[in-house]
Order: structure tokens, then C-alpha cells, then sequence
């Protein structure tokens, strides 16, 4: 498997076309897997070795926002808890979370259970699959499409 | 909201809604190309650590001794009007990964199927998964090579299709011939939900 290939970089902007609900991008997230036993050992002490959040679903399209500002000190939490507050200043979901951070969708998910737990993120599940049935959706899918 | 939970923002914001649509196929069809082709962002990576016994990681001495492998799924992302946003995910290529075809399909608007008429028996376990799911898909033949004119009804023929899932060829590299396939597949999901196509404009 290949990652995106170099020459099509360019097609991207820097900053992505920001839709309305987002706020300015948030600052870079300093590299979280320089640990020298590397990356396989890792995300299990974070959740120490939890495998399930301890609150919410997490697919891997639901939406995650921070219910706080970024906070200026700990909170008594990680850096990779830390990290997703400051990603999810802009809305975004539990998959782009994992691409940002660079770590296993079950090692996000966890974290992302601990903060929604104490409050600091909320969350929009996606519609689950027996309400596919708005019209709405689906010519709002198709002229998003048509617009590209 | 089916969860109860806040679906707002710190700004007090609603959020907005999430769909996806998979990209699935063989290996080497083209899948990564189409996301990449249409997402408006750099497509990203997201990737699950799987070890011989898939779960029960509770400690993590033995953690090195175990072999891993890693299921990588690649995604983009185009933001709609009306607070939607939809993402692509491509399948991993690999078919014993199961379980991420199934947290990738679940509650999918709809798939497309690549097909690569050198190797047309290679989206056959996509298809066949996608039939025994009930999700709507359509079959996009990647063009590798060149514009020929391949039989459509021979292709349908071959895969064994019924005779309402839509075929048709595409370049995975042209944004104009991905956002046919993603069109007429979101057309073909909504028929095959029982919902009105949208009136034709005269
Ligand atoms: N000629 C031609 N080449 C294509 C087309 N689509 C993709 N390719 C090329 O085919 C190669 C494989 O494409 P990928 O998009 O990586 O395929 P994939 O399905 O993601 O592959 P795996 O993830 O490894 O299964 C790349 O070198 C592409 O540039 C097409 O429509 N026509
Ligand atoms: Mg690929």
C-alpha cells in the first residue's frame, strides 16, 4: 500500500478552503511518537492498555469539538489528550483526529472517551443507518458534488 | 441526536452531520487516487494495530512479542452546504481485514466498486460483500488502459450483477469522471432506498 504520492502535494493548499464552522487552524501538533520503543508500545500506556472508551461510540465519521478554549495549562492531562483539545478547536472527525495524531483509531477513541467524560469535548454521533432516509442528505451530497 | 449527548460546540454551535461513502475494490485499482482526487483537504491515513490475537492487549510487556500488522485506510473529506460534510474512505486492499470493511460500511451512504478489466475478478469480494450488506453501490471501471470501449454488458455479465447495479468506466485521476461515479452512485443509493431521484431541471 502506498501512501498519497508526493506529486499530487501541490493540488492541496496549506490552509484547506475553511467551510463555515471552522475556526482558524489550529498550531501543529509536535510529534508524539518519538519514543524510542516506538510507536507499538506507546499508544497502550496512554490508555493504559484500556481498549474500550469509557463513554461514547466514536465512529470513525463523528464529529469531535472541543466544549473548552485551548486550555493554557494541563488540566492535569497528557499530551495527546492536550493534543486533540487543540485539533478539535475546529470541528473534526475521529478519523482526521487519528491521520493528525498519527496513532491507532482504538488509542484515540479511548482518549477521546476520557474527555468526554470529564466534560471537555461534545460530540455528534453520524446518523445511524436506518435514518438514511432524508432527501435532504442526498441533494445536499449531490450538489456538493456537482460544486467540485 | 440518538445519543443524548451535546451536540454543540463551545460556541454553542450545531455541529454538523457526517456521511461517508467507501471507496472499495482490489489491490492497486485505484481507490487511493479517486479519494485523493476529489477531497478537498490532503487526504489523510488512519490506521488500526492489529496483533495475532486482534484484541486481550491488557499488558504491555508482551506487546513486542507479538506480531503486528497495520490496517491503513486511506480518507478525504469535501464539506457540503446545508452543515454536511462527506468523507471518502478507501478499504484497505487486503480482504482478511473484515472488520474494518464492516466499521467502514456501517451506516455508508453508499460504495463504489473499482474494477480493473485485467483483473475483473479481483472486486469480486468487494461485491460480493457489499450485496451480502445490502449497501447500495455501483461498479466503476478504472480505465487503465486508455479510452477503449469496453462492453459494459459484458462486464456486468461477468461480475454477475444484477441488472440494476449500475456500471460504468472512470478515471480515478480526472475530477470530472469521479464525481460522476459519486453522483450517479448517490442517485442509485436513493432509488435503491425508495427515495424520489430529485426532479430533472428543464
Ligand atoms: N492509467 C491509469 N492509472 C491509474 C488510474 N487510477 C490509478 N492509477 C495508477 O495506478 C496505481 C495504483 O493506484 P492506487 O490509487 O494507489 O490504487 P489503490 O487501489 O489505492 O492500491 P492499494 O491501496 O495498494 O490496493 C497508481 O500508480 C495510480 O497512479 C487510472 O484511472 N488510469
Ligand atoms: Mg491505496
Amino acid at each position: 500500500m502506498m501512501p498519497p504520492e508526493d506529486p499530487t502535494q501541490e493540488r492541496w493548499p496549506d490552509e484547506p478552503p475553511r467551510p463555515a464552522w471552522h475556526e482558524p487552524a489550529p498550531p501543529p501538533v509536535p510529534p508524539l511518537l518519538d519514543d524510542p520503543s516506538g510507536p507499538m508500545v506507546r499508544p497502550y500506556v496512554m490508555t493504559s492498555g484500556r481498549l474500550e472508551p469509557a463513554r461514547g461510540k466514536f465512529d470513525l465519521i463523528t464529529l469531535v469539538v472541543a466544549a473548552i478554549p485551548e486550555p493554557d495549562g494541563q488540566l492535569g492531562l497528557g499530551p495527546e489528550h492536550l493534543a486533540i483539545l487543540r485539533l478539535t478547536q475546529q470541528v473534526m472527525s475521529v478519523a482526521e483526529l487519528t491521520g493528525h495524531l498519527d496513532l491507532p483509531i482504538a488509542t484515540v477513541r479511548v482518549m477521546l472517551g476520557d474527555l468526554l467524560d470529564q466534560g471537555l469535548i461534545s460530540m455528534q454521533e453520524p446518523e445511524p443507518e436506518a435514518d438514511m432516509h432524508d432527501i435532504r442528505l442526498y441533494k445536499a451530497v449531490i450538489d456538493g458534488l456537482r460544486a467540485l | 441526536m440518538v445519543s443524548g449527548l451535546s451536540s454543540r460546540g463551545a460556541d454553542g454551535r450545531r455541529l454538523p452531520t457526517a456521511v461517508k461513502i467507501v471507496i472499495a475494490g482490489g489491490f492497486g485499482v485505484g481507490k487511493t487516487t479517486m479519494v485523493g482526487t476529489v477531497s478537498e483537504t490532503r487526504p489523510l491515513r488512519t490506521e488500526e494495530v492489529l496483533t495475532d490475537e486482534s484484541v486481550g492487549v491488557d499488558d504491555v510487556s508482551g506487546v513486542e512479542r507479538k506480531k503486528t500488522t497495520t490496517v491503513a485506510m486511506d480518507f478525504g473529506r469535501i464539506t457540503m452546504r446545508d452543515e454536511y460534510v462527506l468523507y471518502l474512505f478507501g478499504t484497505p486492499g487486503q480482504e482478511r481485514f473484515w472488520f474494518m470493511w464492516d466499521e467502514v460500511a456501517l451506516g455508508a451512504l453508499g460504495a463504489v466498486v473499482l474494477a480493473d478489466t485485467r483483473r475483473l475478478a479481483d472486486c469480486f469480494p468487494s461485491v460480493d460483500y457489499f450485496e451480502r450488506r445490502g449497501t447500495p453501490f455501483i461498479v466503476a471501471v478504472n480505465c487503465f488502459e486508455g479510452e477503449q470501449a469496453f462492453d459494459l454488458a459484458e462486464i456486468q455479465t461477468a461480475l454477475n450483477l444484477g441488472p440494476n447495479v449500475p456500471v460504468m468506466l472512470c478515471d480515478a485521476r480526472s475530477l470530472e469522471s469521479c464525481k460522476k461515479v459519486l453522483i450517479d452512485l448517490i442517485l442509485h443509493a436513493m432509488k435503491v432506498r425508495g427515495l424520489a431521484p430529485e426532479p430533472q431541471q428543464a
